[in-house]
């Protein structure tokens, strides 16, 4: 990329001319986006978009703009990850982890999904796994473990309870427990808000 | 310095909590080979790439890189069976080897839970990887002790090859890796249409919308229902997973009637080096329950 692009996409961002969203790419040293010339690349490549309503470009586009209604866009959430659109970007964006930069800007203002949210909250930070094997409903995986001669738990942190605790105290040192609570704190408080509104 | 011969076992969450057959097996083919294959005790979940990392990409850096850390304190290279891991812990790797500030600030976190620090010591390897290019074709070819004769579809998966700049495995647009590997195996590997799209699952869409995840998946397996292989073969257990439940929800929902049964790398290699049909544990998965390996026993036994 020649010099001239690379110096137009770390400049700085005028609050005048520029967004939030814009603002928290280039912190996050992502100001690559900017690189994009809105070819659709992303979307043409994307197995996502083409079964549902999901675009990558048009995610990409909007966060550029600084058009927040993205973050709220639950079709951001039908990304799969699967990095075609990284590895076809003519721009060499990252666009994946564009899409993932979204979604993270969107998590700590309330917007999260409770399947994810569930995912994150009762089993990834109450077992360490995403997938436990603990529990009365997971015995019978237990046992297939043990018919396999294995040990019925695996020597995770599903055989150490105080690497669980380890673990949750990682989690709230780097503020993983604040951005879940805040997220849900925030979810309920538009949730109140949108029926009240809806009573008046 | 790292080891010889030996790998830190990573296990995941999929693998050992509800495919522990593909654990059994890895550990099979690994040992047989002349690996030694360590217990990585205490780890967690990578943490997921997908929906783990949508959260705050930060976290997911911290909690991966504690999970590094306990492979170096066991001098070994890690070893994976899963996509998923595999892409969380090789990137996270990677890039704090890399970058000096971020593994800064990773370390400074870690060292409030006691004894953790990321040093950058080992690489992270997928198994796919280890046995294709390691092992080879002409590595396994002397150690097996049957070939098995069936016609395969081969799923690659994402994360395995994607991004490449970051795996530097091989080109994902047209990988021959395993297709190489299985065929020293008595695989002949059958191409199919859109064979390298995504099986619809990762990114946190299976657990969102398991629909659009249906409908994604649902076109792979139209595709490969067009060349009616013997069995799906894949190197990630969440891939396991999609075609496994992904199909019995074809089944239910969308009258259709699909018995594939799916099969990861390790357990066919598990097979070809004499572990006992009974324990690639089909019988306990969702499809092709009553599939029993073809082939034949290789006539002179060369270990
Ligand atoms: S492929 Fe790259 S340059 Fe083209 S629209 Fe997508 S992000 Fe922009
Ligand atoms: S990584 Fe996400 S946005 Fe990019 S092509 Fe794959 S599903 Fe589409």
């Amino acid at each position: 990329m020649s010099e001239n692009v690379e110096k137009y996409i770390k400049r700085k961002v005028y609050k005048s001319t520029s967004s939030r969203i814009a603002q928290k790419f280039v912190d996050a040293g992502l100001e690559k986006i900017r690189a994009c010339i809105n070819c659709g690349t992303c979307t043409g490549s994307c197995p996502s978009g083409r079964r549902t309503a999901y675009r990558t470009r048009s995610a990409i586009r909007r966060a550029l703009t600084g058009d927040e209604s993205v973050l709220k866009d639950i079709d951001i959430w039908l990304c799969s990850t699967c990095y075609y659109c990284y590895e076809r970007c003519p721009r060499d964006i990252p666009v994946t982890d564009m899409i993932i930069k979204l979604r993270n800007i969107a998590v700590e203002e309330g917007y999260i999904l409770d399947s994810h949210f569930g995912l994150a909250n009762d089993i990834f930070y109450a077992t360490g796994h995403g997938v436990p094997a603990t529990g009365e409903n997971n015995k019978k995986w237990r046992d297939l473990r043990e018919s396999y001669g294995l040990p019925p738990l695996p020597p995770t942190v599903h055989s150490y309870p105080e690497a669980v605790k380890e673990c949750q105290e990682l989690m709230n040192a780097v503020g993983f427990r604040k951005l879940l609570d805040n997220a849900a704190k925030l979810k309920e408080e538009r949730a109140q808000a949108a029926k009240k509104d809806k009573e008046e | 310095m790292v080891k010889e011969n030996t790998f830190a076992f990573f296990l995941g969450c999929l693998m050992p909590n509800r495919y522990p057959a593909i654990e059994k097996s890895t550990k099979f083919v690994m040992q047989k080979l002349g690996y030694e294959i360590l217990d990585m005790e205490r780890a967690t979940c990578c943490p997921a790439p997908g929906v783990f990392r949508s959260f705050n990409k930060g976290d997911w850096m911290v909690a991966a890189a504690r999970n590094l850390c306990i492979a170096e304190k066991l001098d070994s290279d890690i070893l994976t069976v899963c996509n998923g891991c595999f892409g969380t812990l090789q990137e996270v790797n990677k890039h704090l080897k890399e970058n000096k500030e971020h593994r800064e600030l990773v370390n400074e976190k870690l060292k409030l839970i006691g004894n953790y620090e990321f040093r950058g010591t080992i690489d992270v390897r997928h198994v796919a990887e280890v046995l294709g290019y390691e092992v080879g074709p002409w590595g396994i070819e002397d150690v097996i002790i049957r070939k098995v004769n069936a016609r395969a579809v081969i799923h690659y998966g994402c994360h395995f090859l994607k991004p490449t700049r970051i795996r530097e495995i091989e080109s994902s647009e047209g990988p021959t890796i395993i297709e190489e590997f299985v065929e020293a195996l008595g695989i002949e590997s059958v191409r199919f249409k859109e064979q390298l799209t995504c099986c619809g699952a990762g990114g946190g869409v299976k657990a969102y919308d398991g629909t659009a995840s249906m409908r994604i998946f649902g076109e792979k397996m139209k595709n490969i229902d067009e060349v009616k292989p013997d069995f799906i073969l894949d190197i990630c257990p969440f891939c396991h997973l999609q075609y496994e439940t992904g199909q019995d929800y074809l089944n239910k929902n969308k009258s259709c009637n699909y018995d594939y049964p799916v099969i990861h790398l390790s357990q066919l290699t598990a097979y070809c080096m004499g572990m006992d049909q009974e324990f690639i544990g089909l019988q306990y998965q969702l499809m092709g329950r009553e599939y029993i390996f073809g082939g034949e026993e290789k006539e002179e036994e060369v270990i």
